[in-house]
């Protein structure tokens, strides 16, 4: 039960049960919807950009487990960062959930709960669906996919 | 094999289980270090070794190509091959090798009745016929061939256990409708259709049925002439055999008429710069190479399965079934989605609060093999207003323990999100 450990940790249950910023907003600036065909996770990304600041952001949509956890982890780990800072995080993030399970990765404070999917692959893309959906809603791409 | 008791009809042999098992090397396998739990034969089944030995000794023994050479190994090899047409020609029962074309999967035969049969008599306003409860093999091809002919697909409804609304079906039928394209057994819910009443009433309205067997075909036995259905397909790799070799049975009036869905080699009769004519049937409808190794092995494949016997398969699945049905009723907070009164092999469900991506996962650890996400049928999930299911599926090798191993995996994912 040790990787599942990894994976299912408290903060990813309590992330899943009791999501974080999880409504719409009204006057997002940029939104953007992702969809992994593989288990049907769905969700709609809001931004609220001024300047180069994401003054607000938040989601809905429906998941697993470990993609609605993501999504709510992602959108406490974005407020208040500006673009730039933003990016940059999606790419530590990426190498964070895609280095090989032996090797050791950069402490990225809660987001580090889910450097445990490193051990599970097929479920590499329910963690990185919010991030991709937030690349894209700053490119203004309507619809992503991390099939 | 020897019988077992408790065996409800005197005279029936019940399977040897466990000898049976020893023919499926992959079931001795361990993942994550748990014995290998294999429940999730709807999306494919395990290969007995006779298959495994068939391709083995084909490409060690005769391999060669088709239809082609007049040396000695191109001559068994195609012996080989054709032999495999007539056991399939046997199994389904339809009366003549002409009727019976080797294709890729399913899914391939799908699109050559779609294309070739179908898409050249569309007219606006013409009509396909479906069922809600469809794979989307057998939804897709039917958009494309309406794509640009003004026809539209219509999809009769089912209830909420699970079963078609015969009814429904029957009032769908219109002098517009070009053909009734039916599951005999649907992937998502495990539900058998009426399909002689759909055959039956399809025909009174002069319509013709195209039969998708794929989940039925390991289950129970098929018998094209029984049912007088116009096509049918089948997969291979669903029967115990080899991926990449299917099965599209057509009544030979029909395939006679039917201009070829692929060009090129094998299915001609003469070509020049000017015109090329056409080979008879079946081979009209097999361009290039095939996949003789898969065909070969398709004909051991059935050959196992006939004899094991399906009133043998059946009558084990059956307790398989029932008793799945009871482990999964006994954990708190799952839900069956696919109750239909007539249903085999599908234990298909959903556990509150937690997502079937979930399950997954966790009961893999365990050394569990199951589906979850839509089942290629998102429309089925839809219908019963839910993104995604679990979905355990038995074969002929499954055991009450390996059932019992899934209920306490399932327990163990109730410990981690409850």
């Amino acid at each position: 039960m040790s990787d599942l450990n990894d994976l299912y940790q408290e903060v990813i249950l309590d992330h899943n049960r009791r999501p974080r910023n999880f409504h719409p907003i009204a006057d997002a600036s940029h939104t953007a919807e992702g969809f992994n065909p593989l288990c049907g996770d769905r969700l709609t990304l809001y931004l609220k950009i001024d300047g180069d600041r994401i003054v607000d952001v938040s989601f809905e949509g429906a998941g697993c487990a470990i993609s609605k956890a993501s999504a709510s982890l992602m959108t406490d780990a974005l407020k208040g960062r500006t673009v730039a800072d933003a990016r940059a995080l999606f790419e530590r993030f990426h190498r964070m959930v895609t280095t090989p399970p032996d090797e050791p990765v950069e402490e990225l404070g809660k987001l580090s709960a889910l450097a445990g999917v490193r051990e599970f692959p097929v479920r590499v893309k329910c963690a990185s669906l919010a991030w991709h959906t937030f690349k894209a809603a700053l490119t203004h791409e309507q619809k992503t996919s991390t099939e | 094999m020897t019988a077992i008791a408790g065996s409800e009809r005197p005279g029936l042999q019940a399977l040897d289980v466990i000898r049976l098992r020893t023919d499926f090397p992959i079931l001795a396998r361990t993942v994550h270090g748990k014995p290998l739990v294999y429940l999730d034969n709807a999306a494919t089944t395990q290969k007995p070794r006779v298959v495994l030995e068939t391709l083995a000794s084909y490409y060690t023994d005769i391999n060669a190509n088709v239809h082609r050479g007049v040396h000695e190994l191109s001559g068994r090899a195609t012996d080989a091959y054709e032999a495999s047409r007539e056991r399939v020609r046997a199994f389904f029962g339809a009366a003549s090798t002409q009727e019976i074309i080797f294709t890729r999967n399913a899914t391939e035969g799908v699109n050559l009745v779609a294309y070739s049969f179908v898409k050249p008599r569309l007219r606006a306003g013409d009509e396909i016929l479906i069922t809600a409860m469809e794979h989307h093999s057998n939804i897709v091809p039917w958009q494309l061939a309406c794509e640009g002919t003004g026809a539209t697909l219509k999809v009769a409804p089912i209830d909420d256990r699970g079963a078609l609304i015969l009814d429904e079906f029957e009032r769908m039928l219109t002098p517009r409708t070009r053909i009734a394209a039916v599951t005999h057994m649907s992937n998502a819910l495990g539900t058998i259709t009426p399909v002689a009443d759909i055959v039956r009433l399809a025909h009174a309205n002069g319509v013709p049925v195209l039969i998708d067997a794929s989940q039925a075909a390991y289950h129970m036995p098929v018998d094209v002439r029984a049912l007088d259905c116009d096509f049918l397909v089948a997969t291979g790799h669903k029967l115990y055999g080899p991926t990449g070799i299917g099965v599209l049975f057509g009544k030979a009036s029909h395939l006679e008429t039917m201009p070829p869905f692929l060009g090129g080699g094998d299915m001609i009769g003469s070509v020049t710069f000017e015109r090329s004519t056409w080979n008879a049937l079946p081979y009209k409808f097999e361009a290039g190479t095939p996949n003789i190794a898969g065909a070969i092995g398709l004909h051991a494949a059935l050959d196992y399965i006939e004899g094991v016997g399906f009133e043998a398969i059946a009558l084990h699945e059956r307790e398989l079934l029932e008793y799945g049905t009871g482990v999964l009723e006994s954990i708190e907070g799952v839900r069956l989605i696919g109750t239909a009164p007539r249903k085999a092999s599908i234990l298909s469900f959903v556990m509150d609060g937690i997502h079937p991506h979930d399950i997954g996962t966790i009961v893999d650890r365990e050394g569990v093999a199951i589906r979850t996400g839509h089942h290629c049928a998102q429309p089925v999930m839809e219908r019963f207003g839910i993104p995604a299911t679990a979905r355990a599926s038995l074969a002929m090798y499954n055991t009450r323990e390996e059932l019992d191993a899934l209920g306490r995996a399932l327990r163990k994912v109730r410990e981690v999100f409850v």
